[in-house]
């Protein structure tokens, strides 16, 4: 309550106070510096889960197991997984929604800013315990840790790697419940909910998601680290539990996971591909309700990683339909975006290309998908490279895709920089190239009969994995433009103004960066998110020196 | 763009009237609504351990497995009905404070903090009384870890209702119209006992 | 102008159409068909193959129209037209997948019904289960910490007989136990034990499956079957194999650190050459006391401890029935990181070790 009072005393002195580089390094409550942390410290776990991924592909660039050790390679992989799920791409979209979320809806923070920074900070140290565990006692059991196998790898590592989760976990239930709230409760009073940008939509549906399955990881992972530390058996067949009690609960929360990993980034593109085509989405509510199908169905279909394990006929058959029916709501975002950016006049900056090679290489995995959910082609390709090769599809053809382009994208509002286009390009053909390179093959090497987690493998897939390792080569460097770029625009790119896109959503229409408290006053809607064309086409574009009318205060200059 | 809406979207609510709320408006308290949400997901917790068991009970062929020492229903019932009226009580403490009473407030409160530590008391004195152990078998660690989660829960409901009653000790921190700490205090402890409840169900009587 | 529009639309679509069926059944990218079933499964797999190119070059075709066609020109400031949606088309590109995941879905049961997913013997059906639990108790004696019958109800779970063939028992029954890192094949009729699988060519196979420690899964690329080993549950799968030859069987769950290790192969005879193999096989008295006591002692490690790689093999190398030789071949097939093999190679080589 004092704290609101005070704002009201004395807002200008808030509004008007500067934004310290130290501040991003302490427990700061704006909703805009806690998304910047987000972003920094998941691409700092993203170098880290890249390395790894690295380390992998060279294991593997030959039959034999030469590079490393087995263990050292199942320590690997169950590391790559764990921090490119929740260290990369979870906090990733937490970041964004965190920066974009208050700014979109014309709030000036989240609903509970100081629970927001406890949030942010649980990250790092769950990053670290894990990275750091690499050197102790390393957990080997995969990213999903089934037990008997996550109770014989050694107990430090597999106890680090149950806490870690634990805390990621709870940092992502608490970044879910001011999301939901924030988009629900405090929006300004004229913006509608079917006039609220897509992208909160999307965050609407992934807070659902983290609300509803992250507490039954958290149950499974409690389970599992008294059958590790305390002794008792309930995932332990030796003393009359069971595992497959552990899968259920593992991907109740895990296969929802992957939406929660993706539906940030359907919500950005679908901010993008507007904004650069200069044509209104197309089927705004269509998009906006399929979110909530995605999130709803995304609760009913775990058992499809499970097809081959201890589920029953009947219940496969269940679950493979349900599962087939998550490309309908799918299907038509893709359509929506195909018809959006159709007859357009379309921009190719970096945003732009990336928005649209995700949706060329999402598709891929989206489609592989429905194939895995098909159970007799599955039992022929579960745990293989085919199902390796789908998960990077989606994972990184769909969430690493839309990360960068919603970094390309509000770079010049999170900065007030523009980034370097030629960078920005050559980083695109280079990630799209070997990223291709890198899991296309993967497809054929899991029809043919190469299983997923080996370190080392039958000579007759050699020539497919050194292509893949080529690939993974190229997307490791790759990332060097964008981190040259990124840095470098940062501290000296041109100066960016407020709304370089022209586009119509709030955030653009506050100073670029936006100020402490975002809006010098509460914007009032004129258009809706995505009006462009029409009414606006006869006299031009808007032109860049229109008086603004909804604006907020410059800060920092 | 601006200036010529379309006046058929302007129907659709798209308002174009001066600004008129002030510059730093507050926005309502929501951190009743945000403390729902939360207990929705922790409840979340809970229903994945209770599925849980029951899927373990309904893959054993008996249940308790033989053998298991045998339990007795009274000292958990007793403790049962001391969890339930005790959400009666703090209710009471709420009708207190909208009446502006901090001291009825106090006095429900502490009434309540005493019940709940009377509960996680027998059921410390059950544990010790138990002639089976955390790993005996699947049914043992069920009942303790399910238990222990929520004596888990029902001691972080009296570490919050002591917080309240040591905020209270100023006088004007509550009032009929600023007294959220009461009601978060307050729904907490429903909310613990409701999952007691099914928990009791599952565990004993079930 | 509008016309040939129509018509580029039209050829645009057909050549996409003759694309994807041709692209459909010329992949080339499964391994040999062994079985039935195996072709079962490709037909769904080429039949998706058809769908997904169609969908790929469609999302893709317009990605690149528009890479080429719509680029906003240098100068052009103004907005592309306004279209905000169009009711009828986007019920189109909502009823068209709901159609073909409708379909897939019906196919898939079909697949699966006949490659024998229904058979309630291996479908976890309720029913049977209790029967099954008593008239195989073997899996119990693992689970020492809870008694005996009080353990699990057994579910049975996998590939079972085919709808022909349900009812009729298989004519040949193999227990598979899965443990880390090796198969062990045991024919309950003939007392043969074994690390290679052989069966007769044409005739019905049901495999059980059990594991010794923790979840392992049996896969058989070329017959396109796969089933977890999961230890306390017992799963089957059952097969007709129709092709001559020898096929990798492969563990496809990580199930530790030599899990790409853990691998056999399967040998489907001509039934000749197979009943000369059962000759072979068919234990000396001495020797079966000999397997059976090794066997035990494998049995009695404790499943939790770390055991160096050489441990891991040496028990388990004369079960498989592996030589000097077939060990130091499986060493250049498949690339081991330490001199594990080497080792049990040279353990048996001399006969004193
Ligand atoms: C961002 C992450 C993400 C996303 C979005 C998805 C999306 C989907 N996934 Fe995937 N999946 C993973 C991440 C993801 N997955 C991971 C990490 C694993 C492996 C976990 C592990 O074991 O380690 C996995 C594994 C996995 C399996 C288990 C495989 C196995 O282990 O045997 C299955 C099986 O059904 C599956 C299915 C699907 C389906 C049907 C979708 C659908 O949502 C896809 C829908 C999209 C489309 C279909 C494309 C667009 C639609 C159209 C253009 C319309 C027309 C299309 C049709 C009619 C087909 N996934
Ligand atoms: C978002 C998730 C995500 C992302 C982005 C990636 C990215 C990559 N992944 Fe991974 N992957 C998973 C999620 C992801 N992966 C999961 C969940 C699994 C399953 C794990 C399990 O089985 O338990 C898996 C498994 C997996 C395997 C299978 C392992 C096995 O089963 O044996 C392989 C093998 O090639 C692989 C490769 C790669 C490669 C080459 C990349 C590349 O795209 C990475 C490229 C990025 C970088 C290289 C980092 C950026 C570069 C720099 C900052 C420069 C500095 C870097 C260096 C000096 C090296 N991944
Ligand atoms: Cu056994 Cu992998
Ligand atoms: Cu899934």
């Amino acid at each position: 309550m004092t704290t609101q009072a005070e704002m009201q005393i004395a807002p200008s002195a808030h509004a008007h106070a500067e934004r310290k580089w130290w501040h991003y390094f302490t427990f700061c409550e704006d909703h805009k510096v806690i998304g910047l942390q987000y972003l920094v410290t998941a691409f700092f776990f993203y170098a880290i889960g890249g390395a790894l991924a690295t380390a992998i592909r060279t294991e593997l660039a030959t039959p034999a197991s030469d590079f490393v050790t087995p263990d050292t390679y199942n320590s690997l992989l169950t590391l790559h997984g764990t921090i490119m799920i929740f260290l990369w791409i979870i906090p990733a979209g937490a970041g964004l929604a965190n920066y974009l979320i208050p700014l979109m809806i014309g709030a000036r923070d989240m609903a509970f800013p100081k629970m927001n920074a406890m949030a942010f900070w649980m990250v790092p140290p769950s990053g670290i315990a894990l990275v750091l565990s690499f050197f102790l006692e390393s957990p080997q059991a995969g990213w999903t840790s089934y037990p008997p196998l996550s109770l014989m790898t050694g107990k430090v590592g597999e106890g680090i790697w149950i806490f870690s989760l634990l805390v990621a976990g709870t940092s992502s239930i608490l970044g879910a419940i001011n999301f939901l709230v924030t988009i629900l409760k405090m929006r300004v009073p004229s913006m509608t909910i079917h006039q609220m940008p897509l992208f909160c939509w999307s965050m609407l549906a992934t807070a659902g998601l983290i609300l509803v399955g992250t507490p039954v990881l958290a149950g499974a992972l409690i389970l599992l680290a008294f059958d590790l530390l305390a002794g008792t058996s309930f995932f332990n067949p030796t003393g009359g539990g069971d595992p497959i009690v552990y899968q259920h609960m593992f991907w109740f929360y895990s296969h929802p996971a992957v939406y929660i990993m993706v539906l940030p980034l359907f919500g950005a593109i679908s901010e993008i591909l507007p904004v650069h085509a200069r044509k209104p989405i197309f089927g705004y509510k269509a998009i906006a309700y399929s979110s909530l199908v995605i999130s709803f169905l995304g609760l009913i279909v775990w058992a499809h990683h499970m097809f081959t394990s201890g589920t029953p006929a009947w219940l496969r058959m269940f679950f493979m339909i349900t599962t087939m029916i998550i490309a309908v709501p799918t299907g038509i975002k893709v359509f929506g975006w195909l018809a959006t950016i159709w007859g357009g006049k379309i921009s190719f900056n970096s945003a732009m290309l990336f928005a649209m090679g995700f949706i060329a290489v999402f598709v891929i995995g989206g489609i592989t998908g429905v194939m895995l959910a098909a159970v007799p082609f599955d039992i022929h390709v579960h745990d293989t490279y085919f199902v390796v090769a789908h998960l990077h599809y989606v994972l990184f053809g769909g969430s690493v895709f839309g990360i960068y382009a919603a970094i390309y994208h509000w770079f010049p509002k999170m900065t007030g920089r523009m980034v370097n286009e030629t960078l920005g390009q050559i980083h695109f053909v280079l990630t799209f190239i070997g990223m291709n390179l890198t899991f296309m093959p993967m497809h054929e090497l899991g029809l043919l009969g190469m299983n997923r987690r080996i370190a080392f493998y039958d000579a007759r897939f050699t020539t497919l994995n050194q292509v893949a390792t080529v690939g993974a080569y190229i997307l490791a460097v790759s990332t060097v433009p964008f981190l040259i770029n990124a840095v470098w625009s940062w501290v000296k790119g041109a100066k960016a103004v407020d709304n370089p896109w022209n586009a119509l959503t709030l955030e653009w229409q506050t100073s670029s960066p936006p100020a402490i408290e975002n809006f010098e006053v509460l914007p009032v809607l004129m258009t809706g998110p995505y009006d462009y064309g029409e009414h606006h086409s006869e006299n031009g574009a808007l032109p860049p020196s229109a008086e603004p009318v909804l604006t907020g205060s410059s800060s920092g200059s | 763009m601006q200036g010529t809406v379309d006046p058929n979207k302007a129907a659709l609510n798209y308002h174009n009237e001066e600004v008129v709320a002030p510059a730093h408006e507050e926005h309502p308290d929501l951190r009743l609504f945000g403390l729902l949400v939360f207990l929705g997901a922790e409840s979340m917790i809970f229903l994945g351990l209770f599925v849980a068991y029951l899927t373990f009970r309904a893959v054993y062929p008996s249940w308790p497995p033989e053998g298991t020492p045998e339990r007795e229903l009274v000292l958990p019932a007793i403790n049962t009905v001391i969890l339930i009226a005790s959400s009666f009580i703090i209710h009471n403490a709420d009708t207190a404070i909208k009446k502006n009473d901090v001291k009825g407030l106090r006095t429900w409160f502490s009434i309540t903090a005493i019940m709940g530590a009377v509960f996680l008391m027998g059921q410390l004195y059950e544990y010790s009384k138990l002639e089976f152990g955390l790993t005996t078998n699947l049914y043992a660690s069920t009942f303790y870890v399910l238990t222990g989660f929520h004596g888990l829960h029902v001691f972080l409901g009296v570490c919050l209702i002591l917080a309240v009653l040591w905020r209270a000790q100023k006088a004007g921190h509550y009032s009929d119209h600023d007294h959220f700490g009461v009601e978060a205090a307050e729904l907490y402890w429903h909310f613990v006992d409701v999952v007691w409840i099914v928990l009791f169900i599952l565990l004993y009587l079930l | 102008m509008k016309i040939p529009s129509n018509i580029l639309t039209m050829l645009a679509g057909i050549l996409l159409t003759l694309v994807s069926i041709w692209y459909g059944k010329n992949h080339g990218l499964m391994p040999v068909q062994a079985s039935s079933d195996a072709a079962l499964v490709d037909g769904l797999f080429d039949t998706m193959m058809i769908i997904s190119t169609a969908i790929f070059l469609l999302v893709w075709g317009v990605l690149i129209i528009c890479l080429l066609k719509f680029r906003r020109q240098p100068g052009d400031e103004t907005d592309g037209p306004a279209i905000e949606g169009n009711i009828p088309l986007e019920i189109v590109w909502t009823a068209i997948p709901v159609v073909i995941v409708l379909v897939l879905g019906v196919y898939s049961f079909d697949v699966y019904n006949s490659m024998g997913g229904f058979d309630p013997d291996a479908a976890g059906d309720p029913g049977v289960q209790v029967a099954m639990a008593s008239e195989d108790g073997t899996a119990m004696s693992l689970m020492d910490a809870a008694p005996k019958k009080a353990h699990h109800n057994h579910m049975a779970l996998g590939i079972g007989a085919s709808p022909q063939n349900i009812g009729s028992p298989p004519d040949l029954t193999v227990n598979v136990l899965g443990m880390q890192y090796a198969w062990i094949y045991t024919y309950p009729d003939l007392g043969i034990t074994t690390g290679e699988l052989h069966v007769p060519a044409n005739k019905n196979v049901r495999l059980n499956l059990k594991s010794q420690d923790v979840i392992h899964a049996f896969w058989l690329p070329e017959f396109r079957i796969k089933q977890d080993t999961i230890p306390g549950m017992e799963s089957e799968l059952r097969f007709t194999p129709t092709r001559v030859g020898d096929y990798p069987i492969v563990c496809a769950e990580l199930c530790g650190a030599y899990h790409g290790g853990m691998a056999s192969r399967l040998y489907v005879q001509a039934p000749e050459d197979y009943d000369k193999w059962v000759q072979e096989q068919m234990p000396a008295p001495e020797s079966d006391s000999q397997t059976a006591a090794d066997l035990e002692k494998l049995m009695a490690a404790p499943t939790g401890e770390k055991r160096s790689d050489a441990d891991y093999l040496v028990p388990v190398a004369h079960q498989m029935g592996l030589d000097a030789q077939t060990l130091d071949h499986l060493h250049h097939t498949m690339p081991m990181p330490s001199d594990a093999l080497k080792q049990v190679s040279a353990n048996l080589a001399t006969p004193a070790a």
